[in-house]
């Protein structure tokens, strides 16, 4: 018998304000698993990512979504998060006068609350900075600025990436993590994202770009087009997508 | 004397006019004076309502950095009168956190009477509920008050569109080589910060918190770390924490 995956998506539809963006969305990733999403611009893909964690603004209209059997859609943001679901953004946001430091303590405590853990320590949580701000390449300093205040667009992404080593979840949906990111730094996030790869935990990677797919090598490829899966396979599928573009695939 | 005040009086405008009337005639004002070249640090804090003035009075070349926080219930209002001589210099930070049905307002007439004076106000409003919270901040600059440097930045952040903001800068310039600026700015949480923090975990009051302690610092940035800092930036926590 086939295990409940970790992250079930059946025919999902949902609007933007009056828009219908997703047009009937079905999607499985199970535990273990890498799966990577490609699709033109305008496909819905950071729609489905923010849908997924809960946005305001986005409204389902027909279809679910299950992560881990529970019902993803019927959680708050925060709940989805201390689930387990971390959604890495395309366009990571600024907010000035409250500090990187501060934002993942107080994020990471008040997951820890929720699922009924112990706080971490103000010794431990510093541990643990050091040690994934150094992987990632992001200073002390940077990291005392305020959240992605003063951040270059690459510098951006590694401080999603080094908020996914912070944090730890179960699942990690990464919105283009990999665009704007120079290629050392794309080695650098994609370690981290082999790093996170286990077999209690999934993937699902949003990119346009093979070059990521060498790195973290995905089970399963699937084009987005017009608010639906329109094609789903193995690697070679994002090779297909290098060589002949969606107009060749959607044809 | 003075008369009981009404709505035709500029600085009484967004008053709560029935209780400035059960409260009138207010307590004197609050003197504060440094001396020609010397500095101070002056702290106010307002939580039981109440009209509160404070005269102020700069020497040549004194300065002081005055902090305020009000954060009552019912009716609040500061004003602050200061009159700086030649090269003096007003650092004013203010918070007001207003809730339920308070009422809290800050009125400032700063008077640049001598040559190089600078002035400095940062007022930040944070409006709840049914909550009113007014800024009315005046710079006047007095004839021969060359090379006058002043400026008042009056934000309000309106956490519940029940509630009501009113900020209004007044200048009053009588002198022709000076720098006054002033900007006034209303808004609410940016909707981004909030969904990006929650989508790590933090609750959406939480959040909310988090984003308003970052609005309110400005207020308090002047003041050297320590007790009386420490304790104006706790009763603001306890603020927020108080609309969970
Ligand atoms: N607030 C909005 N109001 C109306 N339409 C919107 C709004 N936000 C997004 N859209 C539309 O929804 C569609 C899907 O956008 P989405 O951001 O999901 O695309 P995407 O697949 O992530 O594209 P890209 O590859 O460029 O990141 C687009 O046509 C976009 O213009
Ligand atoms: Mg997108």
């Amino acid at each position: 018998m086939k295990p409940v995956p970790m992250l079930e998506i059946i025919n999902l539809h949902a609007c933007v304000g009056d828009k219908p963006i997703l047009k009937g969305l079905s999607l499985s990733v199970g535990a273990g698993e890498v799966h990577a999403i490609m699709g033109p611009n305008g496909a819905g893909k950071s729609t489905l990512s923010y849908v997924l964690a809960g946005r305001e603004g986005y409204a389902v209209t027909a279809g679910s979504a299950t992560f881990e059997g529970a019902d993803l859609l019927a959680m708050e943001p925060h709940e989805r998060a201390a689930a387990g679901l971390f959604l890495g953004f395309q366009y990571p946001v600024e907010i000035p006068g409250v500090s990187n430091l501060l934002f993942l303590r107080t994020a990471l405590n008040a997951q820890k609350r929720l699922r009924g853990e112990a706080e971490i320590s103000g010794a431990d949580f510093m541990k643990l900075v050091r040690v994934e701000s150094a992987v990632l390449g992001l200073d002390m300093e940077m990291l005392k600025r305020g959240v992605n205040v003063g951040f270059s667009g690459g510098e951006k992404k590694r401080n999603e990436a080094f908020q996914l080593g912070m944090l730890q979840p179960k699942f990690a949906l990464l919105d283009e993590t990999d665009s704007g990111l120079d290629i050392d730094a794309l080695r650098i996030v994609s370690e981290g994202i082999n790093r996170f790869r286990r077999p209690d935990r999934g993937v699902l990677l949003i990119t346009h770009y093979q070059r990521l797919l060498d790195h973290v090598r995905p089970d399963f490829v699937h084009i987005l087009a017009g608010g639906r899966i329109v094609e789903s396979g193995g690697p070679e599928l994002a090779m297909r997508v290098e060589t002949e573009g969606y107009e060749g695939i959607a044809a | 004397m003075t008369a009981l005040p009404s709505r035709r009086d500029e600085a009484w405008r967004y008053s709560d006019l029935a209780a400035v009337a059960a409260l009138w005639p207010p307590p004197p004002a609050r003197q504060i004076v440094v001396r020609a070249g010397e500095q101070r640090e002056e702290l106010l804090r307002v939580h039981a309502g109440g009209i509160h003035d404070l005269r102020v009075d700069l020497g040549a070349g004194a300065a002081l950095t005055l902090v305020l926080l009000v954060e009552s219930p019912g009716y609040a209002r500061v004003f602050v009168e200061a009159d700086l001589a030649d090269a003096a210099s007003l650092d004013l930070g203010a918070v007001l956190l207003a809730g339920g049905d308070a009422t809290s307002e800050i009125v400032t007439d700063i008077r640049h009477q001598g040559p190089g004076a600078s002035s400095r106000q940062r007022v930040r409003l944070v409006v709840d509920e049914r909550a009113t919270g007014s800024c009315l901040g005046r710079i006047a600059v007095a004839r021969g008050a060359q090379k006058t440097d002043a400026a008042l930045s009056a934000r309000a952040l309106v956490l519940k569109r029940t509630a009501t903001a009113n900020l209004k800068p007044e200048l009053e310039i009588f002198a022709d080589d000076v720098q006054c600026a002033h900007g006034c700015t209303v808004g609410e949480l940016d909707k981004s910060a909030l969904f990006y923090l929650q989508s790590r975990g933090i609750g959406r009051v939480e959040a909310e918190a988090l984003l308003t302690r970052a609005f309110v610092a400005d207020g308090f940035t002047r003041l050297k770390a320590g007790p009386a800092r420490d304790a104006l930036e706790a009763a603001t926590a306890q603020w927020l924490e108080a609309r969970l």
